[in-house]
């Protein structure tokens, strides 16, 4: 049993000293993800920090990030390993009046195989954290091929027989739910849904992420955010997006939020037409105009 | 770990699989080493530990939170406070001054104190005497008793004022937070109730009764306001699943033909061996979708989540019209696309600027499909799939099934959702048998049958 982590207060004070505020939900699910020796399976909408999560674990416990990006067709060659074909035939060219049997038992090594990020995480001398992100893109068939992986960290290669990893690595999953995952890779996971934090959790974020921005502040561009998140919208503003909402803010000098200010910059935190529109019209923003 | 333990644990993961969550014995132990390693001590902390553990997907939360207050209250009996205030007050005076501490909390906008709040309320307001005894049936905690007693809305004006309204920008919100605040208070006293109710009667009879369904599994016909709201927010990321769903599949059917041209251009890489082939890809057109729905009252939430379904869908069909009707069809394509305002005022948008009863106010298929037939029959040509939705009943008369196999004769397919149980079709005057034998009907009760039937739906 790995041992990462003393508690669960150590994992927030740690993630907090690398300026990543945990919820006692995360804090208290990566302390069981170390401690029962499970991967974890993170949902959410976009921007609220799971990738930044695997980071902020990765340089916790000192151990370097090894990442597979998904997307549609990703396959066994990205994510696990491939044999050099190239290599290979100028290994055959060059060996001429070999015996073939030599030249077989010669391009099916170490030397002949390209590693890719699964692979690299298991066969890691020091320990690793693994982030697989936005699951949800890949194919099926990827998910029968991280099976494996994750309940054994192992892999199979058939020429080489089957690599166990020295270090179990600290896995995350990372997913945004355009698809259903299956439940056969749930099932190895242990599952975190991590939704827009509290006012105050975020308040405290955002402070953190941009220091010069005060109190007041803080405290109302985080209400305004909140409301926003409460009526209808096509893509409600997330954490990230509190967050580049208050450098803008920052950078345009504006220490207190009035109605001109919150109208120019509702770009930063709404990215549809529609959406803006509705959000001036919820936050009374449109009255002003017909005032002037 | 204690004897009780993992008996309450089991208890609790039977509650959870009667709610429809898959739970496996593996995460049942994984669910005890979580409790093992994180000590019993800190009750939100083992909520975590458990969910992580027992939930397997981002909607299944809501439950597992009520079961787990259910089977690890916070306490038993009345809170450590309450039971120091006087007991002997009368019912009255302890109304007015729940009042007083909830607006008092409200303003402050401290959850903790809403709680404690909750919690008085429950205990002084909400008890239910059925019976003798303590496990008499009948006898329990009451949510409703109380809210009606105490009526949290009345408070909103005073917290506002007792709150004293923020500078500047930021005061528009402060109507709104006070609102969500009442909301989210009378979702506590529900909580607190269950688990009072919990320590007098069974505890699993409990879980069964008290926690809500998850939205895709609410019957179209029977969801509550807040329910339809729920199930609108579902639209999006559903057909989002739907049609990630479908590319898979149509990606699956396109393997296998290798195109040579390519395979042949790739293999120079390697020296004219071909490590990599290439594989063709079929374009496959895409169908157009005609949607004829019932719009009248009985069935209009169920006709406007498939519209908002099948809109959100279009891009996976070359053209999509939609028609509504009562009595009469008229095309209300226009007014769905338009839609970006408001999909709530979706129903009232379409009676009034559609022409779908221009006689009476009741439903009448016959007349609707004959209409639909003559007006607008061009609409279906042979690579159109249509869907009838509606639950068949007619008001006792004529059904007219020559239209409905006028449709079905022009149209590729022809499906027909109703929304009612299967066991209800033909009762009243109910004409579903008929069309049946006519057209493909299928039950479409919840969100869940109705993405099985769309997916199906759906070119391949």
């Amino acid at each position: 049993m790995s041992e990462r982590f003393a508690s669960v207060e150590d994992v927030t004070d740690r993630l907090a000293e690398l300026g990543y505020l945990a919820s006692p939900s995360v804090a208290t699910t990566v302390f069981l993800a170390d401690r029962l020796d499970k991967p974890l399976l993170v949902e959410g909408p976009a921007g609220v920090g799971k990738t930044e999560l695997a980071r902020a674990v990765a340089q916790a416990t000192g151990a370097d990030l090894v990442r597979l990006q998904c997307y549609e067709g990703v396959d066994e060659a990205r994510a696990l390993y491939e044999w050099n074909h190239a290599k290979q035939l100028l290994r055959i060219t060059a060996g001429r009046g070999e015996t073939w049997d030599e030249t077989r038992d010669d391009i099916f090594t170490d030397g002949f195989l390209l590693a890719r990020p699964l692979l690299q995480a298991i066969r890691s001398e020091t320990p690793r954290t693994l982030l697989i992100d936005e699951v949800d893109k890949a194919d099926m068939e990827i998910e029968g091929l991280l099976l494996e992986v994750l309940s054994d960290y192992a892999i199979t290669v058939p020429e080489l027989g089957t690599l166990t990893a020295r270090h179990a690595p600290f896995t995350v999953l990372t997913s945004n739910a355009t698809r259903e995952l299956s439940e056969a890779l749930r099932r190895r996971c242990l599952f975190l849904h991590i939704d827009f934090p509290d006012p105050e959790l975020e308040e405290r974020i955002v402070r953190t992420r941009v220091p010069g921005v005060d109190e007041v502040l803080a405290a109302s561009l985080v209400r305004v955010v909140n409301a926003l998140r409460r009526i209808d919208l096509r893509k409600a503003p997330s954490v990230s997006e509190s967050i580049d909402w208050a450098r803008t803010l920052l950078a345009l000098g504006a220490d207190t939020l009035d109605e001109a200010v919150v109208r120019e910059t509702l770009g930063v935190l709404l990215k549809h037409t529609d959406d803006i529109a509705r959000a001036r019209q919820h936050l009374q923003l449109d009255e002003a105009d017909v005032r002037r | 770990m204690s004897e009780a333990l993992p008996a309450r644990l089991v208890a609790m993961v039977e509650a959870l699989r009667g709610h429809g969550l898959v739970v496996g014995t593996s995460e049942t132990v994984d669910a005890a080493r979580a409790m093992e390693v994180l000590s019993l001590a800190d009750r939100t902390l083992l909520r975590e530990g458990l969910a992580a553990s027992l939930v397997r997907r981002t909607g299944q939360r809501r439950v597992f939170d009520a079961v787990f207050d259910v089977y690890f209250p916070l306490g038993v009996g009345a809170r450590e406070n309450d039971r120091e205030a006087d007991a002997a007050s009368e019912p009255q005076d302890s109304v007015g001054s729940l009042r007083d501490a909830l607006v008092d909390a409200l303003a402050r906008g401290s959850s903790q104190a809403l709680e404690d709040v909750a919690a008085s309320a429950v205990e002084a307001l909400g008890q239910v005497h059925g019976g003798e005894g303590p496990g008499a049936s009948g006898s329990g905690w009451s949510a409703r008793q109380t809210l009606e007693q105490l009526r949290p809305q009345t408070t909103i004006v005073r917290a506002l004022a007792a709150r004293g309204s923020s500078e500047g920008f930021v005061e528009r919100l402060d109507r709104d937070e006070v609102r969500r605040d009442v909301e989210r208070f009378r979702a506590l006293v529900q909580t607190e109730a269950t688990r009072r109710t919990a320590e007098v009667r069974d505890r699993d009879r409990v879980a069964r009764y008290a926690v809500r369904p998850d939205a895709e599994q609410v019957e179209f016909l029977s969801a509550s306001r807040d329910q339809v709201l729920e199930l609108r927010r579902t639209v999006q990321p559903l057909a989002r699943r739907l049609a990630t769903r479908l590319s898979a599949r149509r990606r699956r059917r396109n393997r296998g033909q290798v195109d040579i041209r390519r395979t042949l251009r790739r293999s120079m890489s390697y020296g004219g061996v071909p490590l990599s082939p290439a594989y063709e890809h079929r374009r496959k057109a895409r169908p157009e979708l005609v949607l004829l729905c019932d719009v009248s009252g009985s069935v209009a939430g169920f006709a406007g989540f498939t519209m908002l379904l099948v809109q959100a869908l279009r891009d996976q069909f070359s053209k999509v019209r939609v028609f509504a009707f009562v009595n009469h069809t008229d095309e209300v394509t226009e007014l769905i696309t338009s839609g970006e305002a408001d999909p709530a005022a979706l129903a009232e948008r379409i009676m009034a600027n559609a022409n779908v009863a221009p006689w009476h106010p009741s439903s009448d298929y016959g007349r609707s499909l004959r209409s639909f037939v003559s007006r607008y029959g061009a609409a279906i040509g042979p690579r159109t799939s249509v869907l009838i939705l509606g639950d068949a009943r007619s008001n006792h008369l004529d059904p007219d099934l020559d239209a409905l196999r006028d449709i079905v004769g022009r149209a590729r397919r022809t499906f027909w959702l109703n929304p009612e149980h299967e066991s209800r079709w033909g009762l009243g005057d109910s004409v579903a048998p008929a069309y049946a034998q006519v057209v493909d009907m299928h039950e479409c009760r919840t969100v869940d049958q109705l993405s099985g039937v769309v997916s199906r739906l759906l070119p391949v």
